[in-house]
């Protein structure tokens, strides 16, 4: 099923304009042209003796062609990019309530830690014997993790969660095979409410993927998952807390019948800070999950990635895990890098895994300890429902009354009135300093906006976020139109002209042709 | 020319002599937003009732045009390869997708005329 | 609990406003007979003093590659990142946002995300390139796919020069979705015959340059042959340094480029966060994966930056997405764009040259000792050395002596007869006491 829900993606309308100033800076707020109208081509900012002459073996390999690339001084590379980076919004400027991204706050001790010379200047492929810290690093965090989740394996090398949910199916793939059913089972159950990554991760290695509808009250209704089993279902992925911010509270009997069937039990493990430490998934029958380190173990965001995505995996799924992983030799940790007799069923990246993010995890796991995550999580539930049940006077809600989750979600069955959309009353938010809440997801909710505060919010923070949404709300309602339809008017940009950058694609920058 | 007749998905089909020219309905275009990107079939393919034959493309969304008739298709608007916007302005007329020698006229008789249609939005809004 | 604002009093009165008087009350749903009652079997919570040390003595147990002469590469290279980079990288507003699904907010991310993909573009010498991918291999693999939409076929060659990893991702890609994959042997000297291999079911040829061993490699010829049959080329860089000093694998005709760009920006990090650069024409944009800045107007008609050509991706997509992949490597193309516009042409060129002349430096010395072959006749700043000891064996002895001499190709490749190889590289940042330690200590291993 494709998402054919769109909405509008033109610039909308013009109002007008603030005082015109010759930069076209508005004070702190300034225009910052490419590196490319402002670098020349013979600047660097990099000091490097060229090397005494000497005998070049490149052969006839040498390039000869220019790059065309400018470079810049460092106090030019510096301004650049301090002012870019003033152009954007960040979880240490403000509450960012995007729902299933989990944006927590994220520990400098974990940079610190990270930046230590013996984890960031080692190479993956040094002598093991060299870097046996590092690979007590992994397993620590790998016992760690599995212990949170109840599961006896884990996959610790994919890069991110879409990458952790490849690694899983194919884990899942390569059992059905083993048991000689590969040729039969290639249906994957997948919710309507399901992220993206789902559907498209099933498909990626051959699976079909039939829909399960989710139930009225949100959640998936285990006689619907019965109806879709059969013997040509390899597995169903559900996500738990799902994407409408629940808890599947059907999952064991659900988990049950897919094990009945002969099928396995994919889990999304992307809103896991909801239950870490208050239940595990590897006792509701989960065979294979994986964890955004990103999302639940604050490893910063950093602009869309890095991500890390390791995979905890049921006993079923234990000897399929890809290498490498790390096993204890004696009083020797080492690496398995290679098949070789094993079922693994082959290999997710080069080398090791996101050691970096690694480390950042499990420099928060050891700061918050076993009474901190549950701690987190509990904060993590409430607040979102604080801020559900200070709102659902207001805002309409597709479950009612229902507790949430992490998270808590909205639909715009409440605009409907005022002929705003969700579209229009996000992009007021951003006028009042807050980054909008997740909108248009899940697909399963019209006009969905899904708000999730973490634990990182203080009740101040918490309570002025209510209180700016009743605001626009009570405006929206009472049938102001131009607080919405107009917004953003006060950040660096006002709304994109999205048609043309899709019409029109410009994907990099070109020199001027000559006047 | 005939009047045009309508599927469930949204799709239209004008039938002439035994080609159908096939696009998507003014509520479809509306519904998807700034069309940006049409994938086209090839002339010269076959496909089934109901079966993918092109793909329309907003900003935000995608979604698949069904064929409402088997047949082969003998022509495909190359126009929308440079104005996909064809669609939003004029989906009824130069915003038409493919057109298709049909195999099966008996397979119109399941679609919906003008009315019915309008009735059936009325019951999905 | 320092990351942890709120307090009993804010707990209860948000409690008593949500209407139940115990958390665990919101937690209904889970089933009573797997909810938690007690903490999870890990330590509980350490201040920032016991959460260093630990750590910190954890760090310390490994040998940092600055630390000792330092020789290895192998598809991960130790380079100089000028102390602004990390600096940059670290502030606010770069570290802590998200993915720019928000534009008006967003523009930093988004201008920094136009600028590495011209940048990623010019080095290339291809049309366009995307927001960055996890990695090199993980790039390769998606390339392969790539290649088989565009063809329609799904049988990839793979060149013996291909670092052995990436084509373990590739291979693991391939059988899991039914596809084939010829992979050929491991090719020290650069001499297969990949002509030879490609036929009218292959859909991609993908060659590496420099590749595995150090040899660069010649594409046009592949180019050709593969456009002979109606295959694409995929060409994949390992060293993005490499870039400043040879043929741009677009110049050589590839049809999609891929590679490894850590070597610009980013640290050793034991194996990850990477960069994966992706790059090809732009009559094949729609097909490329990953995600894509563009350039627009905004309603007041100034220039800005958007993500586009989404419909390509997951989140619309689905099951017909182009890849899977959601996440570019965001944080990491950033220190990757820091680097290359501190750099320049001018710089990279220069740091190029360094580098072979280190390399070249190098080889001379090693060539020198007894016992010590050069394989390569051509090379970058990686070559490839063969001597009479088993060569896991001798890098183990230059370790135990604080030399990291460089990868036993064994290590990656344990069945090909290749015992008594091992991969070199040198960088700017080795000194000439660093070049006469590694001879001095082989000299001394090999008369053993």
């Amino acid at each position: 099923m494709l998402n054919n829900q769109g909405r509008p993606t033109r610039s909308g309308e013009t109002s007008s304009a603030a005082a015109a100033t010759f930069t076209g800076n508005r004070a702190l707020d300034m225009e910052e042209a490419l590196i490319f109208e402002t670098g020349r081509l013979d600047a660097t900012g990099v000091d490097i003796d060229e090397p005494p002459p000497f005998a070049s073996r490149l052969g006839a390999h040498a390039r000869k062609s220019e790059i065309g690339l400018p470079g810049l001084s460092e106090p030019e590379a510096v301004r650049h990019y301090v002012r870019l980076s003033r152009k954007n919004y960040s979880i240490d400027a403000g509450l960012y309530p995007l729902g299933s991204c989990t944006m927590k706050h994220n520990p400098r001790l974990n940079e610190k830690m990270a930046r230590l010379p013996g984890f960031a200047d080692i190479h993956p492929l040094q002598p093991t014997s060299t870097v046996q810290g590092a690979l007590r690093l992994i397993d620590d965090l790998a016992r760690t993790l599995m212990a949170m989740a109840g599961m006896p394996a884990i996959a610790m090398s994919p890069k991110a969660g879409a990458h952790g949910e490849l690694c899983g199916m194919m884990a899942i793939k390569a059992a059905i095979e083993a048991r000689g059913e590969g040729a039969t089972r290639n249906v994957v159950l997948v919710p309507e409410s399901a992220h993206g990554t789902n559907p498209a991760t099933a498909a990626l290695i051959g699976f079909s993927v039939r829909s399960v509808p989710t139930g009225a009250d949100g959640i998936v209704d285990p006689a619907a998952v019965k109806a879709a089993l059969g013997p040509e279902v390899a597995a169903i992925m559900l996500t738990n807390p799902n994407t409408c911010g629940l808890f599947e509270r059907e999952i064991a009997a659900i988990a049950e019948a897919v094990h009945e069937a002969g099928a396995f039990f994919y889990c999304d493990g992307a809103n896991f800070n909801a239950i870490m430490g208050k239940t595990r998934p590897g006792d509701l029958g989960v065979d294979a999950m994986h964890i955004n380190l990103h999302k639940t173990f604050s490893t910063p965001h950093g602009g869309g990635g890095p991500g890390a995505g390791p995979v905890v995996l049921s006993k079923a799924l234990a000897p399929f895990a890809p290498v490498p992983y790390v096993v204890i030799h004696g009083d020797m940790l080492r690496l398995v890098e290679h098949r070789q007799d094993s079922q693994a069923f082959g290999r997710m990246t080069a080398f090791n895994g996101q050691m970096g993010m690694f480390v950042r995890a499990l420099s928060f796991i050891l700061s918050h300890g076993a009474d901190g995550l549950k701690q987190a999580a509990e904060d993590a539930v409430l607040s979102a429902n604080y801020i559900r049940v200070c709102l659902n006077d207001l805002m309409s809600s597709p479950y009612g009354d229902r507790p949430c989750m992490h998270e808590a979600l909205f639909d715009d069955r409440w605009l409907k009135e005022t002929g705003l959309t969700t579209l229009d009353f996000a992009k007021a938010m951003i006028d009042e300093g807050y980054h909008p809440m997740t909108v248009y997801f899940p697909l399963v909710v019209h006009g969905a906006m899904l708000i999730e505060p973490t634990e990182s919010e203080s009740k101040a923070s918490l309570d002025l976020f209510v209180m700016t949404l009743r605001d626009l709300a009570h405006s929206a309602l009472g049938g102001e139109r131009e607080r919405f339809t107009a917004a953003p008017r006060l950040a660096p940009r006002r709304r994109l002209d999205e048609t043309r950058a899709a019409r029109q694609p410009v994907l990099k920058w070109t020199k001027p042709a000559p006047a | 020319m005939s009047q045009p007749r309508f599927s469930k998905d949204h799709e239209y089909i004008i039938v002439d002599g035994d080609v159908g020219t096939v696009g998507i309905s003014e509520h479809a275009q509306a519904q998807l937003g700034d069309v940006v990107f049409v994938e086209l079939p090839a002339v010269g393919d076959k496909v089934a009732k109901g079966a993918q034959a092109a793909v329309v493309e907003s900003v935000k969304a995608a979604s698949e045009v069904f064929s409402p008739a088997s047949g082969e298709v003998v022509a495909v608007n190359g126009a929308l390869e440079g104005e996909p916007s064809l669609i939003n302005e004029d989906a009824m007329g130069k915003g038409w997708i493919v057109k298709i020698k049909l195999s099966d006229p008996a397979e119109l008789d399941e679609l919906m005329d003008e009315a019915a249609y309008q009735d059936f939005l009325k019951t999905i809004a | 609990m320092r990351y942890l604002p709120l307090d009993a009093a804010d707990r209860a009165l948000m409690l008593a406003r949500v209407g139940v008087s115990h958390i665990d009350e919101i937690f209904a749903d889970i089933p009573a007979d797997k909810r938690l009652n007690g903490l999870l079997d890990i330590p509980t919570r350490k201040s920032e003093i016991e959460v260093d040390r630990i750590l910190s003595s954890l760090a310390g147990r490994n040998v940092a590659a600055g630390s000792v002469p330092f020789f290895l590469g192998a598809g991960a290279y130790r380079h100089h990142v000028p102390a602004s980079v990390d600096h940059l990288i670290q502030r606010s507003e770069f570290l802590t946002s998200y993915t720019p699904y928000q534009p008006e907010i967003a523009q930093g991310t988004l201008q920094v995300l136009f600028e590495f993909q011209t940048q990623v573009a010019a080095l290339t010498g291809m049309e366009v390139a995307n927001a960055s991918m996890y990695d090199g291999s993980t790039a390769c693999g998606e390339a392969m796919l790539m290649a088989h939409r565009l063809t329609r076929r799904n049988k990839a060659v793979l060149s013996g020069g291909l670092h052995s990893q990436y084509a373990d991702v590739a291979a693991t890609l391939a059988s899991m979705a039914g596809d084939k994959i010829v992979r050929l042997p491991p090719d020290i000297k650069a001499s297969e015959d990949l002509a030879a291999a490609i036929d009218e079911n292959t859909s991609c040829v993908i060659v590496q340059s420099p590749d595995f061993f150090g040899n660069p490699r010649d594409l046009a010829p592949i180019k050709a042959a593969a456009e002979a049959k109606g295959a694409l080329l995929i060409a994949v860089f390992t060293e993005a340094v490499s870039l400043g000093a040879l043929r741009s694998p677009g110049e050589m005709g590839a049809d999609i480029v891929v590679g490894e760009g850590q070597s610009i920006g980013n640290a050793l990090n034991f194996g990850g966060p990477y960069v994966g650069l992706f790059a090809t024409h732009l009559k094949y944009a729609r097909q490329m994966p990953g995600r894509l800045a563009g350039e627009t107007v905004d309603a007041d008609g100034r220039r800005s930056f958007v993500l586009t050509l989404s419909t390509r991706e997951q989140h619309i997509r689905r099951e017909k997405a182009t890849s899977n992949i959601c996440t570019n490597s965001g944080l990491c193309a950033l220190a990757f764009s820091i680097h290359m516009s501190l750099l320049g042409q001018t710089g990279l060129q220069r740091l190029a040259r360094v580098n072979h002349a280190n390399s070249v430096a190098l080889a001379d010395r090693l060539a020198e000792i007894k016992g010590v072959e050069i394989v390569n006749q051509y090379f970058f700043n990686e070559f490839t050395i063969r001597t009479p000891r088993v060569a896991e064996e001798l890098i183990e002895a230059l370790a135990k002596r604080g030399i990291i001499g460089g990868l036993p190709v064994s290590r990656l490749l344990p069945d090909a007869g290749l015992d008594d190889l091992i991969v070199v590289a040198g960088t700017e940042t080795n000194s000439d006491e660093d070049r006469a330690a590694f001879a001095a200590v082989l000299t001394q291993c090999l008369s053993v």
